[in-house]
């Protein structure tokens, strides 16, 4: 099972894995439905932090030096606690700015020096390549272990061809990944969507590796933790190794340590480009300041157990790095070893990518496109796109880089443990941290300053780390480390100054940063910063303050037309098409002079993809005179938090005020509605009198003027002025009900009835006038007695009211007319129906509306007579007085009887609802 | 004799009105809503049209409208009835073409004179 070609083609499926989750991360993203949107995939890509080192080499270290390895990863736990104050800043400053790496934020910082940019990407490239290259040692490594196990693992790189090396064919595999999901957009500042899948989901793999082994070592391998700790301490060395004082160099060691590993997970290119270049969403770090430290102690949970079962087992003369491997393999088992070689080659490989991305960035932006804008000639005469070389340049740089690691770890790779190389890149990458972090909090910074300090530490590093390492491996006289050079006792690199007794990269941390910074500072204190320098450092120190989003001002000159040939010579058309349809210039013509706007989005485009130092080249390539009003700005960042609270308030006002006005408009709009309902219901109330008064007065002027009528019609005429005065004040009185409902002045009174006997009461008082009409009256009662709280004349008159309009409205041959009576849950339910023509649906609701009548008068107009019209009030006051009583008033389908049904439904009494209160309408 | 048609929803007033006009000698014959002033129209025309406005169906103005729009009725007299007293609609009804306009509750007296005068001016 560990023959080569299954470790192998296990390992090469698990590359075309990431192959496939990248792709799918990627096309996700072009289709607008990202899957890195989650501050969880943050968190995780972050964790790019562990790499092959932390998988093999903290137990190594755990093994040699005791609980120290621990420190690696209280630094970024410190930083991450710190992100509020400090991540969000670097974030928020490289998307404002279009920051590509962090060799670019620091020359953006300076003024957008090229050479400050070129610097960094140099240390980092010299300082980084061996980290690449322990990566792919420890992949060369692990899988040598897995196959040649029991014997001990030699590398004999020297001796083979590098076409037999595997690392060399790991590395091209990963060239060609990275180029193909770090090359994707020219626009570096823009997210590497499906890269960060992929890295979210290494991070996922060497998590459970870890996990599983760790478990396997303490629960298989020994019976739970009890039992492990029980033998160490059975073993006076093994406490020894494992006790606090086993970390080189003691109390300084500790926070020497501690301290290299806060600042190196800020500033190594890696970290820099998953924390801050691929940031998607500053909110993202709230919950990425605790997941990750949560997956910090996830990963090192069983560090020591590992290392202690590794150093009490027989396992053979292994090295430590390799415990993770060795002790399942002395187990006996298959499966197990080939997940663990999965779990650092996932480790390995996350890091290998982003860091690689990262450096071809810096690489490209920082040191060859400068270079290649240097040369007049090719700047100004070529015509064609350059968008495509630039990519290529990136592509180059990835595969050199490659290369050069590949290179470094055949070469002298062997010399150094894993722990050493891991360290010496930690304080390489260091020496950024004065640059950028005071940067960001001390306007007075300058760019000279900067680069002393930044030269001056990395010749201490050199000085310190490196040379000694090369030293170390043979390459030179050793003498210089114990003797010092030239026999000088007090520039021995391990004792600079006579400093002795620390351990080396506490002591060369030390000392460089102490140079880095003392110069950094120094120096700036007596150097002027251009003002383009100022203008940026007062950007950066300013990052958080809100004002500043929208600050630069343009006063340059330059026409559209050249901003749109130079974009598209560096960017290609699409981008550039974009670009200015995007400010909505796109339709400004070629000798249009460019707007500021314009101009300032053309060089955070150019920014994105070269870098500001270049950016800024070539905008003042095509911009003539200073493009930036750099006075201005400063006044503004003087003036910003000022005028923002001015403003801030100002704004408060206006809404206030606008507030204040909508509401005024709305009460208005409520009082002109009121009072137009008001005219209606008076023009329709004085209609409604109208028509009794015309009888009235007609037959009271015909009677008056008619001396001579007969007895009879004298008699009949008469009859109908009393019968018209009768609506009238039925109608009087109705209005006033109305009336006194709607303004809540109505008063009930309330008290425990029975709707049985109410509802017959009322059957007898109509019965007489339904029987005169024809109209037969079915009752059907379903209970016995039917308790409810309520008014009894008020609901007499609304049952009245519906038996009324119900015989008013069935059929005019065989007009029938039933009255139910049921309960209905915790209700009784009264309903009357009748057989006429029902109520559309459309009207339903709207019967209930005040003077709204019916029209079924014409076509039968000669059957009607003799049935009183309606006010068009009876079925709003229904309503009103039942749903005051708490019930409520419908209509539905006639149940039986095919025509209208109106229900009333009203709360029932039984369960202790006590009568004896007065309420008012409108309560 | 002249012929006068009332149209009105309220029996009583139709009840009324055809008294007066009765008693003022003309022949009348009654509507209880649009379509059938329309209807009795077409049967035999009257010589004079008491309509209301407030008729269920088409209403009174409708119908005005209507008959003015046909050339054999534009000229005939009549006097909408109203229990709608508001000034826009006694415009609205004198633009239609009415001849006079009468807000309910009515003279008596006044009208049956309005009656006569325009079936003098019509003869």
């Amino acid at each position: 099972m560990r023959t080569d070609a299954v470790v192998l083609t296990v390992a090469f499926g698990y590359l075309a894995l990431l192959f496939v989750i990248a792709a799918w991360g990627d096309r996700r993203a072009e289709q607008g439905r990202s899957i890195i949107g989650s501050p969880t995939v943050y968190a995780l890509s972050i964790a790019v932090y562990c790499t092959a080192w932390t998988f093999y080499g903290s137990v190594g270290r755990a093994a040699e030096f005791g609980p120290s390895f621990l420190l690696i990863y209280l630094g970024p736990t410190l930083a991450m606690l710190m992100a509020p104050f400090m991540i969000r800043k670097m974030v928020r400053i490289a998307s404002t700015q279009r920051i590509t790496s962090i060799a670019d934020f620091i020359s953006a910082r300076y003024g957008k020096s090229s050479s400050l940019g070129a610097l960094v990407a140099l240390i980092a490239l010299i300082g980084i390549t061996p980290y690449i290259a322990l990566q792919l040692k420890a992949i060369t490594l692990s899988h040598a272990v897995l196959v040649n196990y029991p014997e001990a693992a030699e590398l004999r790189l020297a001796e083979e061809s590098f076409w037999v090396d595997k690392s060399f064919w790991v590395a091209l595999v990963l060239a060609v990944f990275i180029i193909l999901f770090g090359t994707r957009h020219l626009d570096a500042s823009e997210r590497h969507e499906g890269m960060v899948a992929a890295i979210a989901f290494e991070s996922l793999v060497k998590l459970v590796a870890f996990l599983t082994i760790g478990v396997f070592v303490v629960f298989v391998l020994f019976n739970g933790p009890v039992d492990l700790f029980s033998q160490v301490a059975d073993s006076p060395q093994l406490v020894g190794a494992l006790g606090l004082d086993a970390v080189p160099g003691g109390a300084t060691g500790w926070v020497g340590t501690l301290v290299l590993a806060f600042l190196a997970f800020l500033t190594l290119p890696r970290q820099f480009q998953v924390l801050v270049v691929e940031n998607v969403d500053e909110r993202h770090l709230k919950r990425a300041s605790w997941l990750f430290p949560l997956y910090l102690v996830a990963i090192n949970l069983f560090v020591i157990p590992i290392a202690m079962a590794g150093l009490l087992l027989p396992i053979g003369n292994h090295d430590p790095d390799s415990f993770v491997l060795t002790l399942p393999l002395s187990a006996g088992l298959e499966g197990i070893p080939l997940l663990v070689f999965i779990g650092g080659l996932s480790a390995a490989t996350g890091m290998v990518i982003v860091e690689t991305i990262a450096l071809s960035t810096m690489v490209s932006n920082q040191l060859i496109m400068p270079l290649l804008l240097r040369s007049k000639r090719l700047h100004l005469s070529s015509q064609g796109e350059l968008a495509g070389w630039l990519l290529g340049i990136r592509r180059i740089a990835i595969v050199l880089i490659l290369l050069l690691g590949y290179l470094y770890h055949a070469l002298i790779g062997d010399s150094y443990s894993l722990v050493t190389i891991g360290l010496v890149s930690f304080a390489a990458a260091a020496q950024f941290a004065p640059a950028m972090l005071i940067g960001m909090y001390w306007r007075g910074a300058t760019r000279v300053g900067a680069s002393l300090g930044l030269i001056a530490g990395f010749l201490i590093w050199v000085y310190t780390l490196l040379l000694p390492g090369f030293a170390q491996s043979g390459w030179l006289d050793a003498d210089f480390l114990t003797l010092g050079p030239w026999g000088i006792e007090w520039l021995r690199p391990y004792a600079l100054f006579g400093l002795e007794g620390w351990d080396i990269y506490t002591h060369s941390l030390l000392w460089s940063l102490l140079a880095n910074v003392g110069i950094l500072v120094g120096v700036s204190l007596f150097t002027r910063q251009t003002p383009l320098e100022q203008t940026q450092a007062a950007l950066f120190t300013n990052a958080m303050n809100p004002g500043l989003q929208h600050t630069p001002l343009w006063r340059g000159q330059t026409t559209c037309g050249e901003l749109r040939s130079l974009l598209s010579r560096y960017l290609g058309a699409v981008a550039t098409a974009r670009i200015l349809s995007d400010q909505g210039n796109g339709s400004l013509a070629d000798a249009d002079p460019a707007p500021p706007s314009l101009i300032a989005r053309a060089e955070q485009a150019l920014s994105g993809a070269l870098g500001s130092a270049s950016a800024r080249v070539l905008i003042n390539s095509v911009v003539r005179g200073e493009a930036l009003d750099l006075e201005s700005i400063l006044s503004i960042l003087d003036t910003t938090s000022q005028t923002l609270e001015y403003n801030r308030r100002l704004e408060q006002k206006s809404n206030e005020l606008a507030r204040i006005g909508e509401e005024l408009r709305a009460a208005n709009e409520r009082l002109r509605e009121l009072d137009r309902l008001k005219d209606e219901f008076v023009a329709m109330v004085s209609h409604e009198l109208r028509t009794p008064l015309t009888s009235i007065r007609a037959f009271a002027e015909i009677l008056r003027d008619g001396k001579d009528l007969p007895e009879e019609k004298r008699i009949h005429f008469l009859e109908v002025v009393v019968l018209e005065s009768q609506r009238l004040s039925r109608l009087i009185e109705e209005i006033l009900d109305l009336a006194r409902l709607e303004s809540g002045r109505l008063t009930l009174t309330p008290q425990k009835l029975d709707l049985v006997a109410l509802a017959r009461h009322s059957v007898d008082a109509v019965h007489r006038l339904q029987e005169d009409r024809g109209v037969t009256l079915v009752v059907d009662i379903d209970v016995d007695e039917a308790p409810v709280i309520g008014d009894p004349d008020r609901l007499e008159q609304v049952i009245i009211n519906l038996l009324d309009n119900a015989g008013k409205f069935a059929d005019d041959d065989d007009p029938r007319v039933r009255l139910h009576l049921a309960p209905h849950k915790r209700h009784f339910r009264l309903s009357v129906e009748d057989n006429g023509p029902g109520i559309a649906g459309d009207e339903r609701e709207r019967v209930f509306e005040k003077f709204h009548q019916i029209k079924r008068f014409s076509g039968n107009a000669g059957k009607a007579k003799g049935r009183p019209r309606g006010s068009g009030l009876g079925l709003p006051i229904s309503r009103g007085i039942v749903s005051h009583l708490g019930g409520r008033l419908w209509v539905e389908d006639a149940p039986q009887l095919q025509g209208a049904c109106l229900v009333m439904e009203l709360p029932s009494a039984m369960d202790g609802r006590e009568p004896g209160f007065v309420q008012k309408v409108g309560d | 004799m002249a012929k006068v048609l009332v149209v009105d929803d309220e029996p009583n007033i139709v009840l009324s009105l055809e008294f007066l006009m009765q008693q003022a000698g003309f022949d009348v014959v009654t509507a209880e809503d649009g379509e059938g002033a329309l209807a009795r129209v077409a049967d035999a025309p009257p010589d004079l049209i008491l309509l209301d406005i407030s008729l269920p169906g088409i209403s009174g103005f409708d119908v005005l409208e209507q008959l003015r729009n046909d050339p054999r009725h534009a000229r005939l007299p009549i006097i909408m009835l109203t229990a709608h007293g508001r000034e826009v609609e006694r415009e609205k009804g004198l633009a239609l073409g009415a001849d006079d306009y009468v807000t309910k509750p009515f003279s008596t007296q006044a009208l049956v004179e309005k009656v006569k005068s325009l079936l003098a001016e019509d003869a």
